[in-house]
C-alpha cells in the first residue's frame, strides 16, 4: 500500500517550498475575501462590548447558543492534529508523514479560534482576566475551583502550549531548509533566527527525534483531557440532557470524528492549491479513511449510550430533553440531517475502496461529517436548556440571531486565514519528515538480500 | 526583623485573611445561625402580582417593556408562574410565585469560575456584582431559571429615575442579577439591631414582596429561629409543605404551601406541557 514519493531531494525540496516564496494571485482573493468576513464579525464584537449583548439570539432561560456550540466545535477540531501526529508517530505509521504538519497546524488555529469565543460571549469580557488567569494575590480574589469553567483555560492552554512545542520542534529542520533557500538576506535572517542554529549535525537530530518521539507521549494525555474538561461544561451541571456521565468520552470520539475528517478536506484542498500532487496520495487518504470509519462507528456507539441512558433513567425531564431533541420541529429536521450527514452517508460510502481512493467525494463526505457534528454539537446544548426543568413556565425557544450567523462564518475565516499565513511563512509540509520517509524507503541489495537502507530510529 | 519583611508578613496575614472572607459550603451549617427562608402559602396566592411590582421598585429593576417581555429578556426577580388546569369551561389558573430559593445547595455557586456567588453565613445566595464576568454559567445552572442577564444597561425615562431605591445598586450591562431576599433591608436590620445592642427580632425584616402580599401569602423569617412565624407555618402545615423541584436536592430557602386538590385532574402524558 505504501508507494514511496519518487523525487530526488532537490526537486522535493523545491516543490514542499515552492508556496513559501511564491505569490499566486488566488493567494490575495481569498485572503481578502476572509478578512472581509472578520472585519464584519470585528464590528460586531464591538457593539458587543460597547452596547451589551443585546445582538445575541439569547433569552430567559437559553443563555448559552451559537457561540459555545461553535467553542465546542472547534475544540473538537484541534484534536486532529495530535491524533493524527502524536498517535500515527508513535505507532510509526509510515503514510503519516506529509499529514502531520497540515494537522497539526489546524490544531493550532482552530484551537486559536475556540478560546475566542467563550471570551467573546461573556458579558464582561475585559473582566475574563479572574477567570483565565485568575492569580490575583492583592485583593485575594481567588477563581472557584470547582467550576469547569476554570478547568477549561487550564486544560486548552495546557493543550495550546505543548501543541506549539511540538509543532515548533518538527519544523525545525524545515526551517533550517527554508533558511538555507531563503530568495533574500532579510527572509534568511528571519529563518535563521527561527532555526535556532539547526545544522543538521547527528547530534541535532537524535535531539530532535527524542524531543518529537517524548512530546507525542506526553501530549496524550493532555489529548484526552481536554475535550473531556470541554465536555464537563455541561456534564457537571444538574441541567436534564447535560447531566451525563458518557459525556466526556463521547465528546472525545466526537472530536476526533470530525478532527480527522477536517484533517482530510485541508490535505484535499492542499493538494490542489498547493500543488502538492505528488506528496499527498490517494494512499493517505484511503489510510485516513479507514481511520474514519473505526472512528465514527465508536462515536456512533457513544451516542446511542448517550440517547439510551437518557431513556432508561425515566428521569421526565430527561425524556423531555430527548423528545425536544429528536421528536419536535424544528429539532426533529436538524436531527435528521445531523445524523444523515455525520455518519449514514459518510460511513457506507466509505466501505468502498474506489470512493476511498476519490478525492472528489472523500472532499464531499469529510465535509459533511463537519456539518453534522456541528449540528450535534447544537443539538446537545440548546434544546437542553429550552427544556430545563419541570417548571413548563419558564421554557422558551432559542433562534440565532444574524450576528451569531456572522461570527461563527468569521470562524472558519479565521482558522482559513491562519492556514494560509502559516503555509505562506513557513513550510506546510514536512519536508525533512518526508525525506526521511523517502530514505528509509530506499532499499539496497546485500549479497542475495534486499534491505532497507537506512535503520530506525 | 526589617521594616520590609514585617510588612510583607503584614501583607501575607492580609491576604489570607481576605481569602477566608468566602466561606466554603462546609463552613456554613444550614442548622445553625440565621437561615433566611421564605413560606409561600399558595392557597393564599391570588395571583394579583404585587409582589412583582413591589420588587421592581425596591430592587431598581429596569421596565420590562412589552418588547423585552415578547423577546423574554424581561427582568422579574420573583415572577408569578400561572399554570391552567383542565379545559375550558372548567379551567382553573393556579399560581406559582417563583424567586430565587436560596438554595443551601445551590448548583449556581458550583459552577461560577470566578465566586460572583456564594453562600453567605445567613443562608443567602448572594450574588457579588462586581465580580460577575457574565458567563451565564450559574443561570444555565438554576432548575428554577430564576437568575436573570442584563443585555442593556438599565434606563429609566423622566421622571421614574427619581425613584430609584438609594441603598440598592443599579446594575450595568453584562451581569447577572437576581432576587437578594431584599439584602439591604437585611443588613439595615443587622445595623439597627447592633446599635440598640440586641438580635434582629422576628418579623423586623421584610422584603418587598412579602411586605407587599394582600393575603399574606409571602412570609419571611429566620427559618432556623423555632419561634418565628414561618417556621411555625412549615411546622403547623407539614402536610401542605413541599418545596419546589425536590428531587433535584437542592434544598431551598422557600418552602410551598399548598393543599392537594382531591378534584385535580392528573394528566400523565401531558407532564411536561402547560
Amino acid at each position: 500500500m505504501q508507494e514511496p514519493v519518487i523525487a530526488d531531494t532537490k526537486t522535493s525540496n523545491r516543490e514542499l517550498l515552492d508556496f513559501v516564496f511564491a505569490w499566486p494571485a488566488w493567494f490575495f482573493a481569498v485572503g481578502g475575501a476572509l478578512n472581509g468576513l472578520l472585519v464584519a464579525a470585528f464590528v460586531v464584537v464591538i457593539l458587543m462590548l460597547m452596547f451589551g449583548l443585546q445582538f445575541l439570539g439569547y433569552s430567559h432561560p437559553v443563555y448559552w447558543g451559537f457561540l459555545i456550540v461553535n467553542f465546542v466545535f472547534w475544540i473538537g477540531v484541534s484534536h486532529a492534529g495530535i491524533m493524527v501526529s502524536a498517535i500515527l508517530r508513535l505507532t510509526q505509521a509510515e503514510w503519516r508523514r506529509p499529514v502531520t504538519r497540515a494537522a497539526e497546524v489546524l490544531t493550532i488555529f482552530s484551537l486559536l479560534t475556540a478560546v475566542q469565543f467563550p471570551l467573546i460571549h461573556s458579558g464582561r469580557p475585559w473582566r475574563t482576566m479572574y477567570w483565565t488567569f485568575p492569580y490575583d494575590w492583592n485583593r485575594g480574589a481567588w477563581p472557584n475551583p470547582r467550576s469547569p469553567l476554570v478547568w477549561d483555560p487550564s486544560a486548552i492552554f495546557t493543550y495550546l502550549t505543548s501543541t506549539i512545542l511540538f509543532v515548533y520542534v518538527a519544523l525545525l529542520p524545515d526551517l533550517a531548509l527554508a533558511r538555507d533557500r531563503a530568495p533574500n538576506p532579510v527572509s534568511r535572517a528571519i529563518y535563521g533566527v527561527l532555526a535556532m542554529g539547526f545544522r543538521g549535525t547527528t547530534r541535532q537530530w537524535r535531539i530532535q527525534t527524542v524531543a518529537g518521539l517524548l512530546l507525542s507521549a506526553i501530549i496524550l494525555p493532555i489529548f484526552v483531557s481536554v475535550h473531556s474538561i470541554v465536555s464537563w461544561d455541561f456534564a457537571v451541571t444538574s441541567v436534564p440532557g447535560w447531566h451525563n456521565t458518557i459525556f466526556a468520552p463521547y465528546f472525545v470520539i466526537g472530536a476526533v470524528h470530525s478532527g480527522v475528517s477536517a484533517v482530510v478536506t485541508v490535505m484535499i484542498v492542499m493538494r490542489y492549491a498547493f500543488g502538492l500532487k505528488r506528496f499527498i496520495t490517494r494512499d493517505h487518504i484511503d489510510s485516513l479513511a479507514r481511520l474514519l470509519i473505526v472512528v465514527a462507528t465508536v462515536w456512533l456507539f457513544f451516542f446511542l449510550l448517550d440517547f439510551f441512558f437518557g431513556l432508561y433513567g425515566t428521569e421526565p425531564a430527561e425524556v423531555d430533553t430527548w423528545q425536544r431533541r429528536l421528536v419536535e420541529p424544528p429539532w426533529v429536521v436538524i436531527a435528521i440531517t445531523f445524523i444523515i450527514c455525520a455518519y449514514i452517508i459518510p460511513v457506507p460510502m466509505w466501505m468502498f475502496r474506489a470512493i476511498r481512493r476519490n478525492f472528489f467525494w472523500m472532499f464531499v463526505t469529510t465535509i459533511l461529517v463537519n456539518v453534522g457534528m456541528w449540528l450535534e454539537r447544537y443539538m446537545v446544548v440548546v434544546p437542553a436548556l429550552e427544556r430545563k426543568s419541570g417548571l413548563t413556565f419558564t421554557y422558551g425557544d432559542y433562534a440565532p440571531s444574524l450576528s451569531e450567523f456572522i461570527l461563527v462564518a468569521a470562524s472558519f475565516a479565521l482558522v482559513i486565514l491562519g492556514f494560509l499565513t502559516f503555509s505562506k511563512l513557513l513550510p506546510i509540509m514536512p519536508a525533512a519528515d518526508i525525506k526521511e520517509g523517502q530514505i528509509l524507503a530506499d532499499r539496497i541489495r546485500v549479497g542475495r538480500a534486499n534491505v532497507p537502507a537506512a535503520m530506525r530510529e | 526583623m526589617s521594616s520590609s519583611a514585617n510588612e510583607a508578613a503584614a501583607r501575607a496575614s492580609a491576604v489570607s485573611e481576605m481569602g477566608r472572607t468566602i466561606p466554603t459550603d462546609a463552613e456554613v451549617p444550614h442548622s445553625e445561625g440565621v437561615r433566611w427562608g421564605m413560606v409561600v402559602d399558595l392557597d393564599r396566592c391570588t395571583g394579583c402580582q404585587a409582589c412583582v411590582v413591589a420588587c421592581q421598585a425596591e430592587n431598581n429593576i429596569a421596565l420590562n417593556e412589552e418588547q423585552r417581555v415578547l423577546e423574554r429578556r424581561a427582568k422579574t426577580w420573583i415572577r408569578i408562574e400561572r399554570y391552567w388546569e383542565g379545559e375550558f369551561p372548567n379551567a382553573k389558573a393556579r399560581f406559582i410565585p417563583v424567586l430565587c430559593q436560596h438554595c443551601g445547595n445551590a448548583p449556581c455557586e458550583t459552577v461560577c469560575p470566578v465566586w460572583a456567588t456564594y453562600h453567605n453565613r445567613e443562608g443567602l445566595n448572594v450574588q457579588v456584582y462586581n465580580r460577575c464576568i457574565g458567563t451565564r454559567f450559574c443561570a444555565n445552572g438554576c432548575p428554577y431559571s430564576v437568575r436573570y442577564f442584563n443585555f442593556w444597561n438599565p434606563e429609566w425615562p423622566e421622571p421614574m429615575n427619581n425613584q430609584l431605591n438609594p441603598d440598592v445598586t443599579v446594575r450595568t450591562k453584562g451581569i447577572i442579577e437576581k432576587c437578594t431576599f431584599c439584602v439591604q433591608r437585611i443588613n439595615r436590620a443587622h445595623v439597627t439591631a447592633g446599635t440598640e445592642g440586641r438580635e434582629i427580632r422576628p418579623g423586623e425584616v421584610q422584603p418587598a414582596c412579602a411586605q407587599s402580599c394582600p393575603t399574606s401569602a409571602l412570609v419571611f423569617a429566620d427559618l432556623n429561629n423555632s419561634e418565628s412565624y414561618p417556621a411555625q407555618l412549615a411546622e403547623a402545615e407539614a402536610d401542605r409543605s413541599y418545596t419546589l423541584l425536590e428531587h433535584f436536592g437542592t434544598d431551598p430557602g422557600v418552602i410551598y404551601l399548598k393543599k392537594v386538590d382531591p378534584h385535580a385532574e392528573i394528566h400523565e402524558d401531558e407532564h411536561a406541557h402547560a
